[in-house]
């Protein structure tokens, strides 16, 4: 498991202005009737790269796919895959297999019978397709089970069937939609390991919709955060979480304190905020906005110290509050600080001893600091 | 379920005593002695033997059961087809058209059914008998058949059918493979509901057929218009018992595999 | 929404069942309603055709102009035929009413049955639908006649001393009808108050409604689609029953389905018939296309 752990620290083929995209979609547009369900999009994914695709219910992440699988057309632009075009390539005929949210089993067929039916649609030689197909009960440690029907399967059994299913046919591309959604919380956390480990093994590229931020964060190489139809940021799951482009994405991915005010100075990278609540803070900026010009600064909560007194480390931003509200989640303590002028600030500890002499209680006057560069500068 | 009240108990004894005490006196009044369907005069089997030797009788019941299974068996694919029309392209030109040629039916008045159809045959110069029967009890059938397996077809998962086409299959056989085996159920269902409105029908056969093809219904209705007879209850039991068997059967056969899924399921979930 | 395959197949499954339903059910109502026009003969088949379609377009300008209404002035000239169509729609309503008041609380209970026992009540509704229609109204003949089961068992119980006539009467039409046609009523009954959610109830009674009204202002408005779809199901087919009438009414009983039948049969007479049907087919044109939008609406919400 090491070597795999440093081969997907090293895999960076986005960086590399030589390589090759496997899949691109170039200035696709698809329209239902009046609705605009994806809206001139460009991406790019490369060979052997998990890819999520993100975003709340509506946003056109499942029409990307559905159109990548070969079930809906785009209304204009173009779909490469592999160098070829894909307009008017029928699903059929698509080096594509789609892993479906409901699984879609035949519910008429047995587990090998379900897993064997892409290759008995290209008339692969029986022992050939026999062969195959207990490999694939292997690898998704199904060999018990192949006789029985898939109402005879638990959810988790049923989704490898489907997995195993779409993996038969070795596609160039597996697309998998919303592959864990049906499953619970515990099973999904083992299955999208599972997911991960399977796909460094077999080499292939997996595309994945999902809305479930910490699914794409576990899994992907890289993210692309959707809303109406667009690609608002694509970036490694660490870029998109600590350097998020836009107040949407800091606000779509993870929890974010998002200081609001007006630059008074800005030099050497460094920008001072006149916030609305009152306090000035110092903070890192790559690309400055100007004197005068409006800014907020996000902040993560767990980037956010709470403590009784004043700190005093240089470059420092701290401000006064109260504690307004105290939740104790087991991992961390997330506690609600409300600043003079009403604003709620959120900032998360984690709980590293068991017990804590003198715990911060309610009401308590406290001290919140972060570091100027504990965040990032949105100019819109 | 407390909200089963003792007035929601009455109501349904009420309502099955006034379904099914009709049925039954008919079939007790067919084992009576006497040649009056009123008065009972002890056990007999007597109309039953009658009934065996009537031959006009048993022609009739051979014309319908011939009608009734070939117009079932066309009607079923015709009316299979119209539900996929109906289900799967929810946009053609004349479509509103069709759905109402599909609905229509149901609720027409079976003497404006029968005329109208008894004027094409005659219009197009087709003479009445055995397939002017079939022709017709195909088209009022249909319908019933496509309303049955659009009902199904609403609630099918679609996505087992992409799934299929992304694995390869063309649409043709993506329908031979996953669709039908995945309705037959229902499309079966269809099939004994157009079999059994067929072998009922007497109005619309009472118009469109023609000398030497006389069904069973229509022998039964001139009996009866001369009169009540043990023999008329005779035959109607006999009716009923194939119905009720074959009900009987099914139902049985539907128990033990819902029984078998469910234990299967919990099966499943108990490892 | 996929409209990629064989277009030859997905043409296919439309236009057969199409052109059949066209050519075995549509065509012959333009027929009926050509013959309804033209005038009768001393024939077979017992009509001068209007049309000669021999001597194409000019034979059906020719043709447009031979229209004869004298059959539709004959209909408004006899004051049976009116009768008729009002006796038909009136006992066909009443019929209704009367199906909706019986088959309403049985609906109710079963949707209130104890999950378990819910299928094997929807099979005893279904069931009697298997048996012959004719077989159905045969067996009330028995049980109404005046020496029938039904006097003889009240008069044993010495509820009446003298036997009631209802066989050949009105109420016997409206008795055979409700019968008949009952499990079309329960269904579509029991399937809207089945999936209404119990909890609406509850919620009605504990903001304040007493048991009746919270079933006035909660239950009932909600089982609405139901109710029309029941009743347009028993409506429209018992305007132009013939069976029912037929074999429980009396001699004096006006139904339209009957009259169509012997003006036909008996006094072979086609294009009256023709014109009889044309004019009950007006009467019903509106109710049936109700009925197939609340269809089409349903199905929509199904989807």
């Amino acid at each position: 498991m090491k070597s795999l752990g440093s081969i997907r620290r090293s895999f960076a083929p986005w960086t590399d202005p030589t390589s090759k995209p496997f899949i691109s979609f170039k200035n696709v547009t698809k329209k239902f009737g009046d609705f605009v369900a994806v809206d001139d999009l460009s991406l790019n994914i490369y060979t052997r790269e998990f890819f999520a695709l993100l975003g709340a219910s509506g946003c056109g992440k499942s029409t990307l796919l559905r159109m990548l699988a070969g079930f809906e057309q785009p209304t204009s632009g173009e779909i490469i895959l592999d160098g070829q075009s894909l307009a008017g390539i029928p699903p059929y005929k698509r080096p594509v297999n789609m892993m479906f949210q409901s699984y879609a089993l035949f519910p008429h067929m047995s587990v090998e019978t379900n897993i064997a039916f892409g290759l008995k649609q290209d008339g692969m030689p029986k022992p050939q397709i026999a062969e195959r197909v207990d490999q694939m009960l292997k690898l998704v440690k199904l060999e018990k089970f192949a006789k029985r029907k898939p109402h005879q399967l638990s959810g988790g059994q049923r989704q490898r069937v489907a997995l195993a299913r779409s993996l038969a046919k070795r596609p160039k591309v597996l697309l998998l939609d919303e592959p864990l959604g049906a499953l619970d919380k515990k099973l999904r956390e083992e299955t999208q390991f599972e997911l991960m480990d399977l796909q460094q093994e077999l080499g292939l590229t997996f595309v994945i919709v999902t809305h479930d931020q910490e699914e794409a964060m576990t899994m992907a190489d890289r993210i692309a955060l959707m809303a109406h139809g667009k690609v608002i940021q694509v970036s490694t799951p660490a870029e998109i979480y600590e350097a998020p482009n836009s107040r949407f994405v800091a606000d779509f991915i993870g929890d974010v304190n998002i200081f609001d005010g007006t630059v008074s100075s800005s030099e050497d990278g460094k920008l001072q905020i006149e916030t609305e609540s009152g306090f000035p803070i110092r903070v890192a900026a790559t690309d400055a906005p100007a004197v005068g010009a409006k800014a907020g600064f996000a902040v993560r909560p767990e980037k956010i110290k709470v403590s009784r007194e004043e700190p005093v480390s240089f470059g420092t931003n701290a401000m006064r509050g109260e504690i307004w509200d105290i939740g104790y989640l087991g991992d961390m303590t997330v506690f609600h600080v409300r600043l003079p002028d009403g604003k709620v600030v959120k900032a998360s500890s984690l709980n590293a001893v068991r017990a804590v002499e003198d715990p911060l209680g309610y009401e308590q006057e406290v001290w919140i600091s972060f570091a100027e560069d504990a965040g990032v500068v949105l100019k819109d | 379920m407390s909200t089963w009240s003792r007035f929601n108990i009455v109501s349904i004894i009420v309502g099955f005593a006034f379904l099914y005490l009709p049925i039954v006196l008919l079939v007790i009044f067919s084992f009576n002695e006497s040649k009056l369907v009123t008065v009972w005069a002890g056990f007999s089997t007597r109309w039953y033997v009658q009934l065996f030797q009537n031959q006009a009788l048993l022609d009739a019941a051979w014309v319908t059961i011939r009608v009734a299974l070939i117009s079932a068996t066309v009607a079923t694919v015709l009316g299979t087809f119209a539900a996929l029309a109906m289900t799967r392209y929810t946009r053609f030109r004349g479509r509103m058209l069709f759905s109402g040629m599909i609905y229509a039916p149901l609720v027409m008045p079976e003497v404006i059914t029968g005329l109208s159809m008894l004027l094409l045959f005659v219009a197009i110069g087709f003479d009445r008998g055995f397939w002017t029967l079939t022709l017709a009890h195909i088209t009022f059938t249909m319908c019933f058949v496509a309303v049955v397996v659009q009902s199904r077809l609403l609630s099918f998962d679609r996505s087992i059918e992409e799934a299929a086409m992304d694995l390869g299959a063309t649409p043709v056989s993506t329908f031979l493979q996953v669709t039908l085996p995945v309705i037959a159920p229902a499309v079966f269902s269809g099939w004994v509901l157009a079999l059994t409105l067929s072998l009922d029908d007497l109005v619309i056969s009472s118009f469109t057929s023609g000398p030497g093809a006389t069904t069973l219904p229509m022998k039964i209705y001139s009996q009866v218009r001369l009169g009540v007879t043990p023999e008329i209850n005779a035959i109607c039991t006999i009716l009923i018992g194939i119905v009720a068997v074959g009900v009987l059967i099914a139902s049985v056969v539907s128990r033990r595999r819902e029984a078998q899924r469910v234990a299967d399921e919990r099966a499943a979930f108990a490892q | 929404m996929s409209r990629i395959g064989s277009a030859i197949f997905n043409r296919l499954v439309i236009i057969i069942p199409y052109a059949w339903l066209l050519f075995f059910f549509l065509i012959p109502f333009v027929i009926v309603l050509r013959i309804s026009l033209s005038t009768t003969a001393v024939a077979m088949p017992p009509y001068t055709p209007v049309f000669d379609l021999a001597e194409g377009i000019s034979g059906i300008i020719a043709g447009v102009k031979e229209f004869s209404f004298d059959n539709y002035i004959w209909l408004t000239e006899d004051a049976l035929y009116a009768k008729a169509y009002m006796s038909s729609v009136i006992i066909a309503f009443i019929s209704t009413i009367l199906t909706l008041l019986i088959a309403y609380p049985i609906a109710y209970g079963m949707a209130r049955a104890p999950s378990g026992i819910r299928p094997t009540l929807l099979m005893l509704v279904i069931l009697p639908f298997w048996t012959s229609f004719l077989i159905r109204v045969y067996a009330w003949i028995a049980i109404l006649k005046p020496e029938g089961l039904l006097n003889q068992f009240l008069m044993s119980i010495g509820v009446i001393s003298e036997p009631l006539i209802i066989l050949n009467t009105n109420w016997a039409i409206y008795i055979g009808i409700v019968y008949s046609y009952l499990p079309f009523m329960v269904l579509p009954l029991y399937s809207a108050l089945e999936k209404m959610d119990h909890s609406l109830t509850e919620a009605a009674l504990d903001l304040g409604c007493t048991p009746i009204s919270a079933f006035w202002r909660v239950t009932f408005p909600l089982s609405i689609p139901g109710v029309v779809a029941g009743c347009l199901l028993v409506f429209i087919p018992a305007v132009g029953e013939f069976v029912i009438p037929d074999l429980l009414g009396g001699s004096e009983t006006l139904m339209i389905g009957k009259t169509l039948w012997n003006e036909f049969n008996a006094n072979r007479d086609w294009p009256v018939s023709a014109a009889v049907a044309t004019i009950l087919l007006l009467i019903l044109v509106v109710p049936i296309m109700f009925f197939q939008h609340a269809q089409t609406k349903a199905d929509g919400e199904g989807r």
